[in-house]
Protein backbone atom coordinates (compact mmCIF):
# COMPACT_ATOMS: atom_id res chain seq x y z
CA UNK A 1 0.00 0.00 0.00
CA UNK A 2 2.73 2.57 1.14
CA UNK A 3 4.71 1.71 -1.90
CA UNK A 4 1.91 2.01 -4.33
CA UNK A 5 1.01 5.24 -2.37
CA UNK A 6 4.34 6.79 -3.44
CA UNK A 7 4.21 5.38 -6.76
CA UNK A 8 1.12 7.19 -7.35
CA UNK A 9 2.53 10.42 -5.64
CA UNK A 10 5.51 10.14 -7.99
CA UNK A 11 2.95 9.37 -11.38
CA UNK A 12 1.01 12.15 -10.07
CA UNK A 13 3.64 14.85 -9.54
CA UNK A 14 5.20 14.20 -13.02
CA UNK A 15 1.57 14.56 -14.27
CA UNK A 16 0.94 17.63 -12.33
CA UNK A 17 4.03 18.72 -13.89
CA UNK A 18 2.77 18.84 -17.50
CA UNK A 19 -1.02 19.60 -16.14
CA UNK A 20 0.67 22.72 -14.09
CA UNK A 21 2.03 24.07 -18.12
CA UNK A 22 -0.96 22.62 -19.91
CA UNK A 23 -2.82 24.63 -17.12
CA UNK A 24 -0.86 27.94 -17.94
CA UNK A 25 -3.05 28.14 -20.96
CA UNK A 26 -6.30 27.68 -19.28
CA UNK A 27 -5.16 29.80 -16.57
CA UNK A 28 -8.15 32.58 -16.47
CA UNK A 29 -10.48 29.37 -15.99
CA UNK A 30 -9.15 28.47 -12.94
CA UNK A 31 -10.59 30.94 -10.25
CA UNK A 32 -9.30 28.89 -7.81
CA UNK A 33 -5.52 29.73 -7.42
CA UNK A 34 -5.40 29.30 -3.39
CA UNK A 35 -5.80 25.45 -3.57
CA UNK A 36 -4.45 25.53 -7.54
CA UNK A 37 -1.41 23.74 -5.99
CA UNK A 38 -3.24 21.16 -3.91
CA UNK A 39 -5.97 20.58 -6.76
CA UNK A 40 -3.87 20.03 -9.38
CA UNK A 41 -2.01 17.13 -8.41
CA UNK A 42 -5.10 15.48 -7.02
CA UNK A 43 -6.66 16.17 -10.38
CA UNK A 44 -3.95 14.44 -11.69
CA UNK A 45 -3.53 11.72 -9.25
CA UNK A 46 -7.36 10.91 -9.92
CA UNK A 47 -6.26 10.42 -13.72
CA UNK A 48 -3.33 8.25 -12.75
CA UNK A 49 -5.09 5.73 -10.20
CA UNK A 50 -7.86 5.28 -12.90
CA UNK A 51 -5.47 4.57 -15.14
CA UNK A 52 -3.80 1.68 -12.89
CA UNK A 53 -6.39 0.58 -10.49
CA UNK A 54 -9.87 2.36 -10.67
CA UNK A 55 -10.79 0.07 -6.95
CA UNK A 56 -8.06 2.35 -5.14
CA UNK A 57 -9.30 5.71 -7.03
CA UNK A 58 -11.69 6.27 -4.57
CA UNK A 59 -9.02 6.31 -1.56
CA UNK A 60 -6.39 8.49 -3.58
CA UNK A 61 -8.38 11.13 -4.89
CA UNK A 62 -8.55 14.63 -3.29
CA UNK A 63 -11.29 13.99 -1.10
CA UNK A 64 -13.09 17.40 -1.73
CA UNK A 65 -12.66 16.50 -5.11
CA UNK A 66 -14.11 12.85 -4.78
CA UNK A 67 -17.34 12.58 -6.95
CA UNK A 68 -18.45 9.05 -4.76
CA UNK A 69 -18.82 11.46 -2.00
CA UNK A 70 -21.10 13.82 -3.86
CA UNK A 71 -24.09 12.25 -3.92
CA UNK A 72 -24.19 11.48 -0.23
CA UNK A 73 -22.90 14.94 0.62
CA UNK A 74 -25.89 16.44 -1.32
CA UNK A 75 -28.52 14.37 0.26
CA UNK A 76 -27.43 15.04 4.10
CA UNK A 77 -26.81 18.69 3.07
CA UNK A 78 -30.70 18.70 1.95
CA UNK A 79 -32.02 17.09 5.02
CA UNK A 80 -30.19 19.28 7.37
CA UNK A 81 -30.02 22.50 5.34
CA UNK A 82 -34.07 21.61 4.90
CA UNK A 83 -34.28 20.94 8.94
CA UNK A 84 -32.52 23.96 9.55
CA UNK A 85 -34.75 26.62 7.32
CA UNK A 86 -37.73 24.83 8.67
CA UNK A 87 -36.97 25.07 12.30
CA UNK A 88 -35.55 28.85 11.52
CA UNK A 89 -38.26 30.37 9.59
CA UNK A 90 -40.69 28.50 11.72
CA UNK A 91 -39.49 28.65 15.43
CA UNK A 92 -36.55 30.06 15.80
CA UNK A 93 -36.96 33.60 14.26
CA UNK A 94 -40.48 34.51 14.73
CA UNK A 95 -39.62 34.12 18.51
CA UNK A 96 -36.84 36.22 18.18
CA UNK A 97 -38.76 38.44 16.11
CA UNK A 98 -41.55 38.53 18.64
CA UNK A 99 -39.30 38.93 21.57
CA UNK A 100 -37.97 41.67 20.15
CA UNK A 101 -40.99 43.58 18.25
CA UNK A 102 -42.63 43.01 21.94
CA UNK A 103 -39.58 44.89 23.67
CA UNK A 104 -39.96 47.38 20.87
CA UNK A 105 -43.40 48.24 21.59
CA UNK A 106 -42.90 48.16 24.98
CA UNK A 107 -40.38 50.26 24.67
CA UNK A 108 -42.29 52.92 22.35
CA UNK A 109 -45.34 52.85 24.80
CA UNK A 110 -43.22 53.65 27.81
CA UNK A 111 -41.85 56.60 25.87
CA UNK A 112 -45.06 57.35 25.01
CA UNK A 113 -46.19 57.29 28.37
CA UNK A 114 -42.90 58.72 30.00
CA UNK A 115 -43.43 62.14 27.26
CA UNK A 116 -47.54 62.15 28.79
CA UNK A 117 -46.82 61.99 32.05
CA UNK A 118 -44.20 65.07 30.55
CA UNK A 119 -46.59 66.73 29.69
CA UNK A 120 -49.03 66.64 32.43
CA UNK A 121 -46.12 67.55 34.68
CA UNK A 122 -45.18 70.59 32.48
CA UNK A 123 -48.65 71.37 32.58
CA UNK A 124 -49.18 71.31 35.96
CA UNK A 125 -45.97 73.18 36.81
CA UNK A 126 -47.28 75.93 34.25
CA UNK A 127 -50.95 76.29 36.82
CA UNK A 128 -48.82 76.14 39.88
CA UNK A 129 -46.74 78.82 38.53
CA UNK A 130 -50.06 81.00 37.49
CA UNK A 131 -51.20 79.87 40.81
CA UNK A 132 -48.58 81.11 42.62
CA UNK A 133 -48.12 84.69 40.67
CA UNK A 134 -51.71 85.06 40.99
CA UNK A 135 -51.39 84.69 45.01
CA UNK A 136 -48.57 86.88 44.61
CA UNK A 137 -50.33 89.86 42.32
CA UNK A 138 -52.89 88.71 45.60
CA UNK A 139 -50.58 89.14 48.57
CA UNK A 140 -48.98 91.94 46.85
CA UNK A 141 -52.64 93.71 47.00
CA UNK A 142 -53.57 92.59 50.07
CA UNK A 143 -50.22 94.41 51.00
CA UNK A 144 -50.53 97.28 49.93
CA UNK A 145 -54.26 97.85 50.96
CA UNK A 146 -53.40 97.09 54.92
CA UNK A 147 -49.96 99.32 54.40
CA UNK A 148 -52.80 102.12 52.71
CA UNK A 149 -55.22 101.60 55.49
CA UNK A 150 -52.68 101.74 58.35
CA UNK A 151 -51.48 104.65 56.94
CA UNK A 152 -54.72 106.54 56.82
CA UNK A 153 -55.15 105.25 60.31
CA UNK A 154 -51.97 106.71 61.27
CA UNK A 155 -52.22 109.68 59.50
CA UNK A 156 -56.03 110.14 60.95
CA UNK A 157 -55.09 109.85 64.59
CA UNK A 158 -52.13 111.99 64.20
CA UNK A 159 -53.87 114.70 62.78
CA UNK A 160 -56.24 114.12 65.81
CA UNK A 161 -53.60 113.79 68.41
CA UNK A 162 -51.73 117.19 66.90
CA UNK A 163 -55.36 119.09 66.57
CA UNK A 164 -56.03 117.77 70.09
CA UNK A 165 -52.81 119.28 71.41
CA UNK A 166 -52.38 122.45 69.50
CA UNK A 167 -55.70 122.99 70.79
CA UNK A 168 -54.41 122.38 74.60
CA UNK A 169 -51.50 124.15 73.09
CA UNK A 170 -53.04 126.88 72.63
CA UNK A 171 -55.54 126.95 75.60
CA UNK A 172 -52.67 126.63 77.86
CA UNK A 173 -50.62 129.53 75.86
CA UNK A 174 -53.81 131.83 76.35
CA UNK A 175 -53.51 130.79 79.85
CA UNK A 176 -50.05 131.85 80.13
CA UNK A 177 -50.53 135.10 78.57
CA UNK A 178 -53.62 135.64 81.02
CA UNK A 179 -51.42 134.86 84.06
CA UNK A 180 -48.79 136.86 82.51
CA UNK A 181 -51.04 139.75 81.98
CA UNK A 182 -52.73 139.67 85.15
CA UNK A 183 -48.75 139.18 86.93
CA UNK A 184 -47.43 142.34 85.06
CA UNK A 185 -50.87 144.00 85.90
CA UNK A 186 -50.16 143.41 89.81
CA UNK A 187 -46.41 144.18 89.40
CA UNK A 188 -47.36 148.66 89.21
CA UNK A 189 -49.31 148.25 92.72
CA UNK A 190 -46.74 146.08 94.34
CA UNK A 191 -43.90 148.12 93.75
CA UNK A 192 -45.92 150.89 94.51
CA UNK A 193 -46.28 149.28 97.96
CA UNK A 194 -43.27 148.64 98.09
CA UNK A 195 -41.96 151.98 97.35
CA UNK A 196 -44.41 153.71 99.93
CA UNK A 197 -43.35 151.30 102.83
CA UNK A 198 -39.79 151.46 101.99
CA UNK A 199 -40.34 155.52 102.10
CA UNK A 200 -42.20 155.60 104.80
CA UNK A 201 -39.63 153.84 106.63
CA UNK A 202 -37.05 156.48 105.71
CA UNK A 203 -38.22 159.69 105.77
CA UNK A 204 -41.96 159.74 107.16
CA UNK A 205 -45.11 158.84 105.77
CA UNK A 206 -45.86 159.28 101.83
CA UNK A 207 -49.41 158.68 99.98
CA UNK A 208 -49.91 155.68 97.91
CA UNK A 209 -51.29 157.94 95.42
CA UNK A 210 -47.58 160.03 95.41
CA UNK A 211 -46.11 156.11 95.66
CA UNK A 212 -47.67 155.15 92.67
CA UNK A 213 -46.91 158.84 90.95
CA UNK A 214 -42.94 158.13 91.60
CA UNK A 215 -43.19 154.44 90.36
CA UNK A 216 -44.43 155.17 87.63
CA UNK A 217 -41.73 157.99 86.75
CA UNK A 218 -39.05 155.65 87.73
CA UNK A 219 -40.49 152.80 85.29
CA UNK A 220 -40.86 155.27 82.61
CA UNK A 221 -37.40 156.32 83.01
CA UNK B 1 0.69 7.40 5.87
CA UNK B 2 2.95 4.62 6.38
CA UNK B 3 5.41 7.07 8.53
CA UNK B 4 3.66 8.54 11.73
CA UNK B 5 5.63 11.68 11.46
CA UNK B 6 4.89 12.15 8.47
CA UNK B 7 1.79 15.00 8.18
CA UNK B 8 -0.50 14.10 5.41
CA UNK B 9 -2.50 17.31 5.60
CA UNK B 10 -5.58 16.26 3.25
CA UNK B 11 -6.16 13.32 5.29
CA UNK B 12 -8.65 15.54 7.30
CA UNK B 13 -10.54 16.10 4.41
CA UNK B 14 -10.95 12.35 4.04
CA UNK B 15 -14.90 11.54 4.31
CA UNK B 16 -15.15 8.61 6.40
CA UNK B 17 -18.50 6.27 6.94
CA UNK B 18 -19.99 6.34 10.50
CA UNK B 19 -22.89 4.08 9.77
CA UNK B 20 -23.59 2.27 6.23
CA UNK B 21 -27.18 1.53 5.50
CA UNK B 22 -26.49 -1.44 3.13
CA UNK B 23 -23.77 -2.35 0.81
CA UNK B 24 -23.43 0.71 -2.18
CA UNK B 25 -26.26 2.71 0.05
CA UNK B 26 -26.08 6.02 1.49
CA UNK B 27 -23.69 6.02 4.35
CA UNK B 28 -24.07 8.63 7.28
CA UNK B 29 -20.23 9.60 7.08
CA UNK B 30 -18.39 12.00 9.45
CA UNK B 31 -19.44 15.00 6.60
CA UNK B 32 -23.56 14.32 7.44
CA UNK B 33 -22.26 13.82 11.12
CA UNK B 34 -21.27 17.56 11.29
CA UNK B 35 -23.68 18.73 9.07
CA UNK B 36 -26.22 17.12 11.88
CA UNK B 37 -23.97 18.65 14.88
CA UNK B 38 -24.20 21.71 13.21
CA UNK B 39 -28.08 22.22 12.58
CA UNK B 40 -28.34 20.65 16.05
CA UNK B 41 -26.30 23.00 17.78
CA UNK B 42 -27.88 26.13 15.72
CA UNK B 43 -31.61 24.95 17.03
CA UNK B 44 -30.73 24.32 20.42
CA UNK B 45 -28.36 27.74 20.96
CA UNK B 46 -31.55 29.40 19.40
CA UNK B 47 -34.27 27.78 20.86
CA UNK B 48 -32.96 27.49 24.44
CA UNK B 49 -31.65 30.73 24.87
CA UNK B 50 -35.01 32.24 23.74
CA UNK B 51 -37.40 29.69 25.37
CA UNK B 52 -37.95 32.00 28.81
CA UNK B 53 -38.50 35.25 26.10
CA UNK B 54 -37.29 37.85 28.61
CA UNK B 55 -38.24 41.02 28.12
CA UNK B 56 -34.86 42.16 29.27
CA UNK B 57 -32.73 39.30 27.91
CA UNK B 58 -29.76 37.87 29.58
CA UNK B 59 -26.40 37.02 28.06
CA UNK B 60 -27.64 34.10 26.18
CA UNK B 61 -31.10 35.47 24.84
CA UNK B 62 -28.93 38.72 23.96
CA UNK B 63 -26.64 36.55 21.63
CA UNK B 64 -29.47 35.24 19.73
CA UNK B 65 -31.16 38.31 19.53
CA UNK B 66 -27.74 39.64 17.93
CA UNK B 67 -27.03 37.57 15.52
CA UNK B 68 -31.30 38.10 14.38
CA UNK B 69 -30.50 41.52 14.69
CA UNK B 70 -26.86 41.50 12.79
CA UNK B 71 -28.18 39.10 9.89
CA UNK B 72 -31.63 41.02 9.50
CA UNK B 73 -29.91 44.49 9.15
CA UNK B 74 -27.53 42.94 6.60
CA UNK B 75 -30.65 41.81 4.59
CA UNK B 76 -32.65 44.92 4.72
CA UNK B 77 -29.88 46.93 3.87
CA UNK B 78 -28.97 44.95 0.79
CA UNK B 79 -32.34 43.91 -0.57
CA UNK B 80 -35.10 46.54 0.95
CA UNK B 81 -38.05 45.70 3.04
CA UNK B 82 -39.10 43.30 0.10
CA UNK B 83 -36.53 41.18 0.96
CA UNK B 84 -37.00 40.21 4.55
CA UNK B 85 -39.07 37.76 2.97
CA UNK B 86 -36.23 36.02 2.56
CA UNK B 87 -34.80 36.60 6.24
CA UNK B 88 -34.44 33.13 7.19
CA UNK B 89 -32.94 31.83 4.16
CA UNK B 90 -30.38 33.74 4.83
CA UNK B 91 -30.43 33.57 8.33
CA UNK B 92 -30.23 29.69 7.98
CA UNK B 93 -27.56 30.23 5.61
CA UNK B 94 -25.66 32.24 7.79
CA UNK B 95 -25.44 30.39 11.01
CA UNK B 96 -25.12 26.77 8.79
CA UNK B 97 -21.73 28.37 7.45
CA UNK B 98 -20.61 29.82 10.18
CA UNK B 99 -21.31 27.05 12.62
CA UNK B 100 -19.77 24.73 10.40
CA UNK B 101 -16.31 26.94 9.97
CA UNK B 102 -16.21 27.41 13.71
CA UNK B 103 -16.89 23.92 14.33
CA UNK B 104 -13.90 23.25 11.83
CA UNK B 105 -11.38 25.23 14.07
CA UNK B 106 -11.81 22.16 16.69
CA UNK B 107 -8.96 19.63 16.05
CA UNK B 108 -10.48 16.74 15.03
CA UNK B 109 -13.84 17.83 13.77
CA UNK B 110 -14.59 17.38 10.25
CA UNK B 111 -15.17 20.74 8.39
CA UNK B 112 -17.83 20.15 5.74
CA UNK B 113 -17.40 23.77 3.84
CA UNK B 114 -14.22 22.65 2.89
CA UNK B 115 -16.18 20.22 0.43
CA UNK B 116 -16.45 22.17 -2.74
CA UNK B 117 -20.21 19.96 -3.58
CA UNK B 118 -21.28 21.71 -0.19
CA UNK B 119 -20.47 25.51 -1.18
CA UNK B 120 -21.67 24.37 -4.46
CA UNK B 121 -24.61 23.26 -3.56
CA UNK B 122 -25.66 26.28 -1.09
CA UNK B 123 -24.30 28.41 -4.05
CA UNK B 124 -26.53 27.09 -6.66
CA UNK B 125 -29.50 27.14 -4.30
CA UNK B 126 -28.84 30.86 -3.62
CA UNK B 127 -28.54 31.39 -7.44
CA UNK B 128 -31.44 29.43 -8.20
CA UNK B 129 -34.10 30.94 -5.79
CA UNK B 130 -32.69 34.15 -7.22
CA UNK B 131 -33.59 33.06 -10.58
CA UNK B 132 -36.93 31.51 -9.77
CA UNK B 133 -38.23 34.21 -7.61
CA UNK B 134 -36.84 37.24 -9.77
CA UNK B 135 -38.65 35.89 -13.17
CA UNK B 136 -42.11 34.90 -10.58
CA UNK B 137 -41.86 38.36 -9.45
CA UNK B 138 -40.76 40.48 -12.35
CA UNK B 139 -41.12 38.28 -15.13
CA UNK B 140 -39.44 39.36 -18.50
CA UNK B 141 -38.03 42.38 -16.67
CA UNK B 142 -36.10 40.57 -14.75
CA UNK B 143 -33.56 40.33 -17.82
CA UNK B 144 -33.33 44.11 -17.65
CA UNK B 145 -30.66 43.04 -15.01
CA UNK B 146 -28.48 42.41 -17.55
CA UNK B 147 -29.10 45.56 -19.51
CA UNK B 148 -27.41 48.51 -17.09
CA UNK B 149 -29.94 51.99 -17.42
CA UNK B 150 -28.22 54.52 -18.81
CA UNK B 151 -25.58 52.79 -20.64
CA UNK B 152 -25.76 53.93 -24.21
CA UNK B 153 -26.87 51.39 -26.78
CA UNK B 154 -23.94 51.14 -29.12
CA UNK B 155 -21.99 49.95 -25.40
CA UNK B 156 -24.57 47.27 -25.29
CA UNK B 157 -23.73 44.37 -27.24
CA UNK B 158 -20.08 44.69 -25.10
CA UNK B 159 -22.06 45.19 -21.63
CA UNK B 160 -25.07 42.80 -21.79
CA UNK B 161 -22.70 39.47 -22.23
CA UNK B 162 -20.44 41.27 -19.77
CA UNK B 163 -23.45 40.98 -17.05
CA UNK B 164 -24.64 37.27 -18.29
CA UNK B 165 -21.02 35.72 -17.12
CA UNK B 166 -20.89 37.68 -14.02
CA UNK B 167 -24.34 36.91 -13.45
CA UNK B 168 -23.49 33.26 -14.31
CA UNK B 169 -20.10 32.85 -12.41
CA UNK B 170 -22.10 34.23 -9.35
CA UNK B 171 -22.83 30.53 -8.08
CA UNK B 172 -19.24 29.76 -9.08
CA UNK B 173 -17.44 32.62 -7.03
CA UNK B 174 -19.63 32.50 -4.55
CA UNK B 175 -18.97 28.56 -3.35
CA UNK B 176 -15.13 28.58 -4.56
CA UNK B 177 -14.59 31.72 -2.44
CA UNK B 178 -15.68 29.62 0.96
CA UNK B 179 -14.62 26.15 -0.15
CA UNK B 180 -11.21 27.71 -0.97
CA UNK B 181 -10.21 29.93 2.05
CA UNK B 182 -11.70 27.13 4.81
CA UNK B 183 -9.50 24.15 2.09
CA UNK B 184 -6.84 26.32 2.23
CA UNK B 185 -6.29 27.52 5.75
CA UNK B 186 -6.61 23.93 7.23
CA UNK B 187 -4.19 22.94 5.08
CA UNK B 188 -1.69 25.79 5.86
CA UNK B 189 -2.31 25.02 9.31
CA UNK B 190 -1.69 20.93 9.47
CA UNK B 191 1.25 22.12 7.26
CA UNK B 192 2.45 24.23 9.79
CA UNK B 193 1.57 22.26 12.63
CA UNK B 194 3.73 19.20 10.76
CA UNK B 195 6.64 21.13 10.52
CA UNK B 196 6.42 21.54 14.67
CA UNK B 197 6.37 17.62 14.46
CA UNK B 198 8.77 17.32 11.84
CA UNK B 199 11.42 19.52 13.32
CA UNK B 200 10.67 18.77 16.73
CA UNK B 201 12.05 15.03 15.60
CA UNK B 202 15.78 16.23 15.07
CA UNK B 203 16.67 16.65 18.73
CA UNK B 204 17.50 20.36 20.83
CA UNK B 205 17.97 22.48 17.49
CA UNK B 206 15.16 21.17 16.14
CA UNK B 207 13.08 22.07 19.15
CA UNK B 208 14.41 25.59 18.70
CA UNK B 209 13.41 25.39 14.71
CA UNK B 210 10.22 24.18 15.49
CA UNK B 211 9.50 27.75 17.67
CA UNK B 212 9.16 29.80 14.62
CA UNK B 213 6.17 26.77 12.74
CA UNK B 214 4.77 26.97 16.41
CA UNK B 215 4.45 30.96 16.42
CA UNK B 216 3.06 30.84 13.04
CA UNK B 217 0.34 27.70 14.11
CA UNK B 218 -0.26 30.06 16.70
CA UNK B 219 -1.25 33.19 14.65
CA UNK B 220 -2.78 31.31 11.78
CA UNK B 221 -5.22 29.83 14.01
CA UNK B 222 -6.13 33.36 15.20
CA UNK B 223 -6.55 34.05 11.35
CA UNK B 224 -8.50 31.13 10.75
CA UNK B 225 -11.09 32.19 12.87
CA UNK B 226 -11.39 35.55 11.67
CA UNK B 227 -11.76 33.59 8.12
CA UNK B 228 -13.93 31.54 9.27
CA UNK B 229 -16.16 34.47 10.40
CA UNK B 230 -15.38 36.52 7.56
CA UNK B 231 -16.67 34.14 5.21
CA UNK B 232 -19.66 33.10 6.23
CA UNK B 233 -20.46 37.10 6.50
CA UNK B 234 -19.36 37.23 2.90
CA UNK B 235 -21.51 34.77 1.92
CA UNK B 236 -24.66 36.22 3.68
CA UNK B 237 -23.76 39.51 2.64
CA UNK B 238 -23.80 38.38 -0.84
CA UNK B 239 -26.46 36.39 -0.82
CA UNK B 240 -28.80 39.38 0.19
CA UNK B 241 -26.94 41.41 -2.93
CA UNK B 242 -28.22 38.76 -5.57
CA UNK B 243 -31.88 38.84 -3.71
CA UNK B 244 -31.37 42.06 -3.76
CA UNK B 245 -30.66 41.80 -7.56
CA UNK B 246 -34.25 38.96 -7.79
CA UNK B 247 -36.26 41.71 -6.32
CA UNK B 248 -35.56 45.32 -7.83
CA UNK B 249 -33.78 43.81 -11.28
CA UNK B 250 -32.99 47.31 -12.47
CA UNK B 251 -29.94 49.01 -11.93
Amino acid sequence: MAGSTQDINIVAQAESGDALQQGEVIAPAEEHAAEGEHAAPADAAHGATDTHASTEAHAEVFPPFDPASFGGQLLWLAITFAALYFLMSRVALPRIGSILETRRTRIEGDLKEAERLRQETEKAAAAYEAALAEARKNAHGIAEETRAGIKADIDGRRADVEAGLSKRVAAAEARIQADKDAALANVGSIAAETAQVLVAKISGSVTAAEAKAAVAAASKE
Amino acid sequence: MADPNKVDPIHQFQITDIVSFGEGGVSFTNSALFMVLSVGVIALYLLLSTQKRSLVPNRVQLISEMLYEFVAKMVSDSAGKAGMKFFPFVFSLFMFVLVANMFGMIPFFFTFTSHIIITFALALLVFVVVIVYGIYKNGLKFFKLFVPSGVPGYVLPIVVPIEVVSFLSRPISLSVRLFANILAGHITLKVFAGFIVTLGGLGFLGWLGALLPLVMTVAITALEFLVAALQAYVFAVLTSMYINDAIHPSH
